[in-house]
């Protein structure tokens, strides 16, 4: 008998029961339920690490005694430092900060060993790139304690007098682009690659699936069309939706949480463009390969998560294990985090940003191609 | 003589993995003809229109469609072509001359503001071209999409189903419309379940499981299949039909308002089978077979096993 008000168990059980056959039926949305998490989880839980270690660094030495030495053997052997290379001054040393080449600048100064010897508390100068706080803190965090237990086995028996309440070295940290660790200054300028990531991807990757389900593809198919007409006539439009998301943004970054700039603005934009572009790319290419717009939503979280967690956006890059770098180093997100932080915090110009920026154009050329190739032109 | 042909194309096959959806279809139209294209559900028939205009490839076949060669030269075929899907398939969230303008676009026209200003007067939709297309009825959809198709001046039109959930008023107007352009020369293949629709058409071809099992004008396709049918009238038809049913030499028993059509394949046959009712409580006489007949009976041939 059925009831004709209140719950029917029969009628909730036949929802229940048409749900599970509609699961099964879709083959890849019950895969991607059951192995996109097994993937994340192992590919995340192993990626992430939020102390990041083996910073490279750079050094700059003008005193070989063995003071010296044991000052830049301790780092070493901390394993918050890696030594990645030598340079001459002080200027050079900038340089490779501001392009990112090195997180730290380890300057030890002419006659350091003397100095100390004599108790002069010669000065070790680390400049560090704090754009992002969380990538440096606990390494900078370290010397002061680091550099002391270093030197305590050297200055034994008559030198012990130079390991003094004050310490035998007068260390000074500058933490450069982001002096107040604001970490602020570091995610909104990250947030506007993340939103624009999450935004454009999702955008296009339901356009050709969108038509194929509402059976419009057929008619298009049936017109005398190019691949090329219609993927990038799909994709121009939103570029413009990007540059308003782009220019909210900013707009917010600016008065709401004062983020410097301290670079170039229309630099910011020209770049800006390649990245929505190779997004856009992504989201199209998704669109050829998905055969309804959920698997194509799927695809782009798909996307959407590695972006986040492997760019540097939310976990310093530097802190993950070389595997996942190279993974990170495949999305876009990851460049154009890079290049945002330079232009906005570092004043980065046009030469320092082309390092990244290749490979935000590879990365969109390569989806075009793909997408352009897997397009059907006909309904085989 | 061949270029008199809007379409002439032979061997035309397509599978779709184990199942052979179109098999060595030939079919020829000439210009200027409305062909009836029948078949039950699942027959071919979309199939083998989406090969005509490149929609999908042949995986056999060779011939012309305009001319142009229908494996190899599709892009141009595209041209010429309008293709009337069986679904709605303009944009739902267009108004319809937006719908019309983005048509019009796509083929290049020169004289885009022109055509489309016609195409909407001509439809009488002046008043409504600001209207969403996904808010128009069912009738008015299909005259939108006909208008959409022939935007661009096609010499053949490739209709799938056009009047599927029409109304009787809107059907006849449509092909009122359909025999205006055909004497104007177009050439018209028409996709149809509708007998009525079929008997407007110059020319039949009937397909079955993916074959073409006849062709020809209304009147031959009936003759050819040699299908004699009887009309009875009396008490209890229903109970009749059953009897009927498992005779050898009966085809069809098919309730007809008042009436039983009985009919079978072989004359002799048919008569003997029904003898033993012909008494005095029922009416028999024997009438033309109609196309609904031979339809039906052409569809169920297949299970007889190969005819041919």
């Amino acid at each position: 008998m059925i009831s004709k008000v209140g719950i029917s168990p029969s009628r909730f059980w036949a929802m229940v029961v048409k749900e599970f056959i509609q699961m099964r039926r879709d083959r890849v949305t019950f895969a991607i339920m059951v192995g996109i998490p097994l993937i994340q989880l192992t590919l995340f839980g192993f990626a992430i690490n939020s102390d990041p270690r083996h910073l490279p660094a750079a050094m700059i030495i003008n005193d070989n005694g063995p003071m010296a030495r044991t000052v830049l053997y301790s780092l070493q052997n901390s394993t918050y430092f890696d030594f990645v290379r030598q340079v001459g001054t002080e200027a050079e040393g900038r340089k490779i900060l501001e392009r990112g080449e090195a997180q730290f600048v380890i300057n030890v100064p002419e006659n350091f060993t003397r100095d100390l010897l004599r108790g002069n508390r010669p000065s070790i100068l680390i400049e560090a790139d704090a754009t992002d706080p969380s990538a440096t803190s606990n390494a900078l965090g370290s010397l002061r304690s680091l550099l002391d237990t270093a030197l305590q086995n050297d200055l034994k028996g008559p030198l012990s007098y130079l390991s003094s309440v004050t310490g035998p070295i007068d260390l000074q940290i500058h933490a450069l682009y982001n002096p107040e660790a604001n970490t602020q200054y570091n995610i909104v300028p990250g947030l506007m690659g993340v939103v624009l990531t999450m935004t454009t991807v999702m955008i296009t990757a339901l356009a050709i699936t969108r038509e194929l389900e509402s059976g419009t593809m057929e008619n298009l198919l049936s017109m005398p069309t190019r691949p090329v007409e219609v993927l990038v006539g799909k994709i121009v439009p939103y570029i413009l939706v990007g540059y308003i998301q782009l220019l909210l943004i900013l707009t917010a970054a600016h008065f709401l949480f004062h983020v410097p700039m301290v670079g170039s603005l229309v630099l910011l934009l020209a770049v800006a463009f390649v990245f929505i572009t190779a997004n856009l790319a992504m989201g199209i290419t998704f669109s050829t390969i998905a055969k309804n717009q959920r698997q194509a939503i799927q695809m782009a979280f798909f996307f959407f998560l590695p972006s986040i967690l492997l760019s540097g956006f939310m976990f310093p890059f530097r802190g993950m294990p070389q595997w996942a770098q190279m993974i990170g180093e495949l999305l876009p997100l990851t460049h154009f985090l890079r290049i945002v932080r330079g232009i906005v915090l570092k004043g980065n110009g046009l030469v320092d940003v082309l390092a990244q920026l290749w490979q935000i154009v590879l990365f969109a050329v390569i989806a075009v191609t793909i997408g352009v190739k897997r397009y059907r032109r006909t309904l085989d | 003589m061949a270029s008199e042909l809007a379409i002439d194309v032979h061997g035309m096959t397509k599978r779709f993995g184990k199942h052979i959806a179109v098999n060595d279809v030939a079919l020829q139209v000439g210009s200027g003809e409305i062909c009836g294209f029948l078949g039950p559900n699942g027959s071919g028939k979309t199939t083998f229109i989406r090969m005509l205009c490149g929609l999908l490839k042949a995986d056999a076949g060779s011939g012309t469609c305009l001319g142009f060669d229908v494996i190899t030269e599709s892009e141009d075929i595209k041209r010429q072509v309008g293709y009337m899907t069986q679904r709605f398939s303009f944009y739902e969230d267009l108004s319809i001359s937006e719908n019309l303008d983005f048509v019009a676009r796509m083929y290049s026209l020169g004289n885009r503001h022109t055509a489309v200003n016609a195409s909407i007067e001509k439809l009488g939709l002046v008043e409504r071209r600001n209207q969403l297309a996904g808010e128009l009825s069912g009738g008015w959809k299909q005259r939108l999409a006909l208008a959409a198709c022939m935007l661009h001046e096609p010499k053949l039109l490739l209709l799938d189903e056009p009047t599927a959930g029409v109304d009787p008023k809107a059907r006849r107007e449509f092909w009122e419309e359909i025999h205006q352009l055909a004497a104007q020369g177009l050439t018209f293949l028409i996709a149809t379940h509708y007998m009525d629709e079929a008997e407007r058409c110059h020319r039949l071809a009937f397909i079955s499981n993916g074959t073409l099992l006849i062709r020809g004008t209304v009147r031959e396709v009936i003759d050819e299949t040699h299908l004699t049918t009887w009309s009875v009238s009396g008490p209890d038809l229903l109970n009749l039909a059953r009897q009927l049913r498992d005779v050898p030499g009966i085809e069809q028993t098919v309730p007809f308002g008042n009436t039983l059509r009985v009919s079978g394949n072989d004359p002799e046959a048919v008569e003997n089978a029904i003898s033993p009712h012909r008494n005095s409580s029922y009416n028999w006489r024997p009438v033309d077979s109609s196309l609904e007949d031979v339809f039906i009976h052409l569809m169920n041939k297949p299970k007889d096993g190969p005819s041919s």
